[in-house]
Parts: C-alpha cells; structure tokens; sequence
C-alpha cells in the first residue's frame, strides 16, 4: 500500500476535510503535525500525513468516509498518553484526534450510569460526580489527563482496579464508528441483555475494531468507609508472601501495592514523606466498604503482616494521612526522574503466588548487568512494574536495558504470566506476541479482526504482529511514564 | 517503500517550509541551546499528565496548546528538527506561562525555565532580524507600566470619568471604536478606582508587641490602580504586630520585561530593588501581587552571571507573599463579622509558581461568619497572565468567560484572588457577563473584618 504522502490524494482530502471542519480543526502543516509522532511511548515517532479534531460522531463518520473513499490509513487518538505506542501512526495517514469530543452527555445516578463522549478525562468524570455519592471506578494512575476513549481502546487498570475490576467491567454501552464509516450500537443504559458479549470484544482491541464515540460507564456507589494500612517488612519474600495470604483468607483490598527498598529511598529523597528507608518493602493495602466488618477485615490484615515478620504496622489515622500515603504512591515515579536522568518501566504480570520467585529474577538480572531496577507495583494482582535506571547517553548499557527487559518479560511468561498488566500491546509488545499466544491464537484474533477491519484502513499494523514489525528496531530504550 | 524517510520533517523534499517560514527561520541563527538549559528538556518524560491542566489546552484540545506539545516544539527547533515556522510561534505565543503544568508534572519539569529563556531567544532573533517591538510594547508595557507614577498620572482622566460616570457612557457609545484596541481592552479592563489615596508612608509602627519587621513591595501598576490593597495589607501587618517600612527608591519587579523576552531591560530594576531592600534589620519582603512574588523568588533563574550572587540571595530568601507570611506567622484572628459567601480564586503565579494554595484559605476562614465555597477549576488561569489579556484577548478573553461561569455556579457574593493581573481580568469579565460579586484580594478582606466594616455588596 502507498503511503498518504506518495500518493496525489493529499490536497484533496485537506480540501474535503477543512470543508468539512474548518481549518482550524485540521492540521496540516509539517511543524504542526510534529508532536503528534509519538504518545507516552517515544521510542518510535511517526508523523502523521494529517490531523484531524471532530466534535461530533458525525464529523468522525465523515471523516472515515472520506479516508475510505480516498484508500487511506486512519487510527484514533486520545490524550496520547500510552506507555506502549498505542497511538502511533504506522504508514502515517489520518491521525483522528478525539480531544474536543468532551462533552459529558448525561449523569443518571438513579440509574447509576454516564454517557459520556470519548474524549472525556477520566478525572473529570470523576469530579463531575463529586457529591453525588457515585464516582467512576477505574482510576489508571495517569487519570487526571487519559482520556475514557483511551481507557476503553485498552481496558485501562488502576490501583483500585484489584477489587472494582478493569474498564471492561464497568462499560454499559458503545456507540462505535465501523472501518467504512457505518455506526454501530452495543448496549445502552442497560447493558447487553442477549446475545455474544460484544463490548467486551470491543474493549481493548486498542483502536483496530472501530472509533467509540459515545461510552456508556456504570457508576459505582462511594463506599461508606476506607482504612488504609502500611506495612513495612525487612524481608521481600515475607511481604509478597502477605500479600498472598491476604487474599488466600478471602480479603480483596480495594488496592494492595508495593514500594521496594530503592524506590522507597527515592520518594524519601524527593518528598520527604517518613517512610523507613532502611526497610526492604512497604506495602500499602487499602480496604473499604460497609462499615461494619471493616475494623475486623483491618485486625485479620494486620494480624497477617505481623504473622509474616512485619516489622512495623500503622494504620492512617485520619483522612489526610491517608492522602498523605496514596500521594507517595502515585508520586513515587515523579521521584525517579529525579534520581536518574532516564528509565525505562516494564509491565509484566504474573499470578501472585509466584512474586517472591518474579521479584528474586528481577534482582538477578539487575546484578548481571549492573543495572540498578526498583519496583513500585500492583501486588494485589501480581501486576509488577519494575523499573530499570540508566544514563541514554551510554549506548552500551542502553544495551543492557533492553536485554535485561526482554529477560524479565520472558521470566513472566515462564511463570505463567503475561507481557502486559495494563499499558496494552500497542507497537512495543508486538514481538512478544508470538510468544505468548500459540498460532491457533493469534489466527482466530486475526479473523476476529477481519471482520471489524476487513481493509486493514484502520490503525494498521497494531494490536497482532505482521511482516512489518521487522521494521521497528529497537535502538534504546523509552523514557517511560508513570502509569 | 520507508515511511519514515517520506515523512521525517528532517527529509526536506516533504517537510520544506513555505516561503515565510524559510524567511523567518534564515535571517539570523540565534541559538536555543545556548539559552534553554538542554537538561530541562531531558526531564520530561513525555507522559502527558500535565495536558489536561494547561488552559489553552483544554480549550482548544491541540497536542501543540499544550505543555508536552510545546516542549515537544522547542526541543524539536532547538535541535534543528524542524524550522520555527509561524504556527510554531503561534502555539508558543498562546502559552499564558501559568505554570499549571509544574503543578501536575510528576517528574518536576521546570516548564518555566523552559519557555521563558525560550522567549528570551526568540526576542533575541528578532532583534538581530531588525524586527521592531511594536508602539504598544515599547511605550505602554515597557515604559509607562513599570513607573507607578507615570501609570497613576496616565490615569487621571479615568478617574475623572468614572467618578461622572463618563466611562461607562463612553464604553457603551460608538465612540470607543476611536480607540486603539489594545487601549481599550485597557480601558474596559479597569476596575473602579475608588478615592485617590495618597502613597503609603515610609514607615508604620507595629500595633501591640513588635512580632516582626517587614518591608512591603508595592510594585508599578498595583500601586497604581490597587493602592488600596497595598493600604490594607500594610494595615494587616501591623494589626499582627508587624512593623512595616516601605523602601521609597524600590521599582517594578521587571516581570514584564522577563515574560516578553526582555531580560536585559528587567535588569535595572532588578539592581534598583536589591539597593531598596537591603537594610538587613529587615526579617521580610512581603509582596502582595502573586506575580511580582513569583519574579522576585525567582531573580536568580534571569540574572545567574549577571548580579552579586550572594546579595541577590539574600534578597531572595526574604521574599515572602503576605499570605505565606501571615500563615506562617500565625494570624491574630480579626473579629469583625463578615456574613457573607466567598469563592477564591487561585492566583497562577501564587498557586503554581509559588505552590502557595492553602495560606490565603486559611486566613480567610479566620474571619468570622464567612463562609468560603470552594470554586470549581479554582486553578485554572482566569486569562489574565500578566500582560496576556492584552497580547491574546480572544483566548483570554475565552478563558475569563469559563472563570466567571464557574463563580456562578458558587453563588458566592464576594470573589477573591490575590493577584492584580487576575483582578483586573475578572472585573473586565464580570462586568461583561454579568456578575454582580464584590471582587477584591483576601487581605482587603481579611483588613475589612480587622476594621469591624462590611465589604461593599
């Protein structure tokens, strides 16, 4: 297939487009089309032939229309805040921007569900929603600026994800734009009632099935209390091992995260928040629901800690300590920009009985190349983010990171896990592809995708590996962002 | 076929600029890397958490009206990736450098020590391109604005016409399409200028026990049209046992200077300040306007070779926003009743620049029977941004709009930010969309209530 910018098509689909949006809804220019090469993942950058921003589904059917019409590629774009090159332009093309698509259309706490438009920031839903008591559950840490079109293109997670469950879960109803401009309609206010469960076969196919341009989110009822523990142990194993056990007694935290000895130092170094920094894990558990039971879920939990060596075991005692403990948390990738000039994140999963063996290959593979990695993860769902320091300047151990990422994401698979937790497959997990599915797999997810995208218009290249992959060469690794 | 060779803007068949662009880009080479510290630029990630609390881009929802989009552009030029073509001027020029994305960055990107050395270099090409400042940078911004003095005279006939009531028969008449716009966004950006109080004096004792001596910063155009409030806060000071001096030789902190490009006009008043301050007795230089505190704490980002170091320190480590003082401090709580609802309204150059937010909350639930309604996007700018109401008025104008709606929704009958620029904005906007609140700055409050008297409704 030629590329948009080898063909003649150009300078009359820019005419039929700026018709179409006015010119200030259609970027052209070469210096304006710049930032969008890349999103949060920069390894890569592809700069897209045209960029387009609707307001409206009707503008998003035209515009396909249009892309078909002339035989040109076309993906979708949100906030661009992915960690795995979900919005990157393959073969350049129509880059389809849905930032202005920001209305929230409808609030029905009654019955506990919000339409909202794709371009919607998760927080702002969330905020929209202060005081109603309901709020919308999946909270991915990248949450005041991603987008709920981006967070259902790859089934976002986030810390409270563990017991609220991911995107798909709270997703009532899709209004989809189809490869050939045609819209397509799965549930409502209700849900799906009958028939194959189609919206989950939409949630997550990252932009290669179709546009949402209309969401229907289940709202969740704010729990009537919380408590939040932090325990603190001298011993990794002891702590996963806790971890383990707690939910082996039937406790599902609302969130179970860990912080390891390096990055602890690091959120110390930088914000000064009074953690240990001579302790080998921390580990932040939150609990909420009904109020009664809550104070015996919280003594079973500490009882746990303390039965697993916890060395220390406090409880926040009132609401600005707890903030004060989910701030370290979701600030503790900020504080490792501070202690390295680049890092780079892995997301690999794998099931939480095997985290003390995961973590222990970590901290082998950090000895054999003489890399320093610290983790800060999801330990509630076996979700681990280890973070590999190094200086871009030096290409040898740029090097390394790669190798030491590609052998950490292989351990997770040994261990009978998976090579992403939630940042999605995008353009970076491509090559892992093959080796976490068999051929059976990945051909009926081909046919799976044929019928969504039988022209392959739509964000070509992405989601399942092609001959094209080959192209990408990884020359070092990405800078990545806190998630 | 290889995408990338047809697409990258390094390739210049595809990505040649138009014939402006080339002319712009090929007068003069002024080099960015030598301005912009090329670390700042490595700091950012690339994450995106700041897009959604920058104003123009939740806006206009552009990658390139955002912060990450903007560091994006500026590396991109500053490593020859791309030619400074108008529309990446344009997008730049747009920033209102309110700093919201310092706030929301988790890998602390200085996006300010960014843009502004950035700004700096752009200047300077136009310089060396023989482009001229306009009239209205030249006379109005850069002369007239700095001099308290020239600004309180150039003010007189407003202050005639307003207390006749001309002005507003004037602004409703077709005669205000004589003036030049940018004059009559001036013109309409007036809030009232009430009595014409003489300038504070040199010297103010403390009331009670001595707690502190303090010097106040009364700056150019706040002293001009907000002499009031510098009257208050010195009032407030001495209410909690502050003795107050009030250097006669100080002068504009130069931030005008510095946030068009200009640093090297900024530096005399620069040097005239630290002269006017250094009495060491002095325990604090408290400023009351959000942008003359954020330059004054950040001299030493502008003038790194070019002053005494250590003097310029010193100056800086005494420079404190009265309600950061005050809190600190610890407020003698006033008595005077006020029953009333309040909303507040974070200042940029207080909440971002100086992470100030919760000092002026805390003073203000002090006085007795207010009630303060927290406001809805308190931190988004309100689209004044130091001179932007009058470089960007669309978009200022747009941003000031989305403010007062927010007020609104409060229901509030006082509103209050503690910054000159933003109070000027939000009474031009007000008046525009009809809202009736008393609009004024904590500490005319906060001295209300010491006072025993009511805010005017």
């Amino acid at each position: 297939m030629e590329t948009l910018s080898q063909t003649s098509s150009l300078p009359l689909l820019e005419a039929k487009f700026t018709e179409l949006l006015g010119k200030d809804r259609v970027l052209t220019s070469p210096s304006e089309r710049l930032v969008y090469e890349c999103d949060g993942f920069t390894l890569e950058k592809n700069i897209p032939d045209l960029v387009v921003l609707p307001e409206t589904t009707e503008e998003v059917v035209a515009i396909v229309k249009l892309c078909n019409e002339y035989q040109v590629p076309f993906l979708p774009r949100g906030a661009g805040t992915s960690l795995a090159g979900g919005c990157f332009p393959f073969d350049g093309g129509v880059m389809i921007v849905l930032t202005r698509m920001k209305k929230i259309i409808e609030l029905q706490v009654r019955d506990r569900y919000a339409v909202v438009q794709p371009g919607v920031i998760n927080s702002a839903l969330t905020r929209a929603l202060q005081g109603t008591g309901y709020h919308y559950a999946p909270d991915p840490s990248s949450q005041i600026a991603c987008t709920i079109g981006g967070n259902v293109a790859t089934n976002s997670g986030g810390p409270h994800t563990l017991k609220y469950g991911v995107t798909v879960n709270h997703i009532l109803g899709l209004e989809i734009v189809l490869h050939d401009g045609s819209i397509l309609e799965l549930g409502g206010p209700t849900g799906e009632q009958f028939g194959p469960d189609l919206i989950s076969v939409f949630v997550g196919s990252e932009g290669t099935f179709g546009i949402c341009t209309k969401v229907w989110v289940r709202l969740t009822p704010d729990p009537e209390a919380r408590k939040t523990v932090l325990a603190v142990f001298d011993d990794m194993d002891n702590a996963t091992e806790a971890i383990s056990e707690i939910i082996g007694q039937g406790i599902i935290p609302a969130a179970m995260e860990m912080m390891d000895q390096g990055i602890t130092q690091a959120v110390e170094e930088a914000f000064h928040f009074g953690f240990p920094t001579d302790a080998k894990a921390v580990v932040i558990i939150e609990i909420d629901g009904l109020q009664a039971g809550l104070q015996e879920q919280q003594d079973a939990i500490l009882k746990i800690c303390q039965d697993f060596g916890a060395r220390e075991v406090r409880h926040a005692q009132t609401e600005a300590e707890r903030l004060q403990i989910w701030q370290a948390r979701k600030k503790a990738f900020g504080a490792i920009g501070r202690l390295s000039s680049s890092f780079c994140t892995q997301d690999g999963v794998v099931p939480r009985t095997k985290l003390p063996e995961m973590l222990r290959q970590v901290a082998a593979v950090s000895e054999k190349y003489g890399l320093r990695i610290v983790n800060v993860f999801h330990a509630g769902d076996g979700n681990i983010h280890p973070i590999l320091l190094f200086d871009e300047r030096d290409e040898e151990q740029v090097r390394q990171v790669l190798e030491a990422s590609d052998e950490i994401l292989e351990t997770c698979l040994d261990l009978g896990g998976t090579v992403t937790g939630e940042h999605g497959i995008g353009i970076e997990k491509l090559s892992f592809m093959p080796r976490m599915f068999t051929e059976t797999d990945l051909a009926v997810m081909k046919n799976v995708k044929e019928v969504f995208n039988p022209s392959q218009l739509l964000s070509p290249k992405k989601k399942l590996p092609s001959e094209d992959i080959k192209e990408l060469k990884r020359l070092k690794p990405g800078r990545h962002a806190p998630h | 076929m290889s995408v990338k060779e047809s697409l990258n803007v390094e390739a210049p068949q595809l990505s040649a600029p138009t014939s402006t662009e080339k002319k712009s880009c090929s007068q003069s080479a002024v080099s960015f890397d030598t301005k912009v510290n090329y670390d700042r630029f490595l700091d950012c990630i690339h994450c995106g958490l700041c897009t959604a609390t920058c104003p123009t881009y939740v806006e206009l929802g552009n990658e390139n009206d955002g912060p990450r989009g903007r560091i994006h552009l500026m590396r991109a030029v500053t490593d020859e990736r791309v030619e400074l073509s108008p529309q990446i001027r344009q997008h730049l020029d747009l920033c209102l450098d309110c700093r919201a994305c310092e706030t929301a960055c988790p890998s602390g990107v200085k996006y300010g020590e960014i843009i502004e050395p950035f700004r700096s270099a752009l200047a300077e090409k136009d310089r060396n391109d023989g482009k001229k400042l306009d009239l209205f940078h030249r006379l109005i911004l850069f002369k007239l604005f700095p001099s308290a003095k020239l600004t309180r005279l150039s003010l007189i006939p407003a202050r005639i016409a307003q207390s006749i009531k001309l002005d507003q028969w004037f602004l409703n008449s077709p005669l205000k399409k004589l003036l030049p716009k940018k004059i009559l966004a001036l013109t309409e950006m007036l809030p009232p200028l009430g009595a014409n109080l003489p300038s504070l004096p040199t010297h103010l004792p403390a009331k009670g026990k001595q707690r502190a001596k303090v010097a106040l910063f009364t700056g150019c155009v706040a002293d001009a049209v907000f002499r009031s409030t510098h009257w208050a806060t010195a009032r407030v000071l001495q209410e909690n046992g502050c003795e107050v001096v009030v250097p006669k030789n100080q002068t504009c902190c130069g931030a005008i200077h510095v946030h068009s490009g200009q640093e090297d006009q900024a530096r005399p008043y620069l040097e005239a300040n630290l002269t006017a301050f250094e009495d060491p007795s002095i325990d604090a230089i408290i400023v009351n306007v959000a942008g003359c505190g954020a330059m004054l704490k950040e001299y030493h980002h502008h003038f790194k070779e070019t002053t005494d170091q250590k003097r310029l320190k010193t100056f800086m480590s005494k420079v404190k926003d009265v309600h950061e003082f005050l809190d600190e401090l610890g407020v003698i709580p006033p008595k005077g009743r006020i029953e009333a609802t309040a909303t507040y309204h974070d200042a940029c150059h207080l909440r971002h620049a100086q992470q100030i937010a919760a000092a002026p909350r805390n003073l203000l639930n002090q006085i007795p029977g207010l009630k303060l309604i927290p406001l809805p996007e308190s931190e988004l700018c309100c689209g004044a941004a130091g001179t932007y109401n009058l470089t960007q008025p669309e978009m200022a104008n747009r941003l000031g709009v989305r403010k007062i709606e927010n007020v609104k929704r409060t229901d509030a009958e006082l509103l209050l930010a503690a910054n000159a620029g933003c109070l000027l904005q939000l009474h031009k906007v007000a008046k525009q969309q009809h809202l009736n609140s008393w609009i004024g700055h904590p500490i005319d409050l906060l001295d209300l209530s010491y006072q025993q008297k009511q805010p005017k409704l």
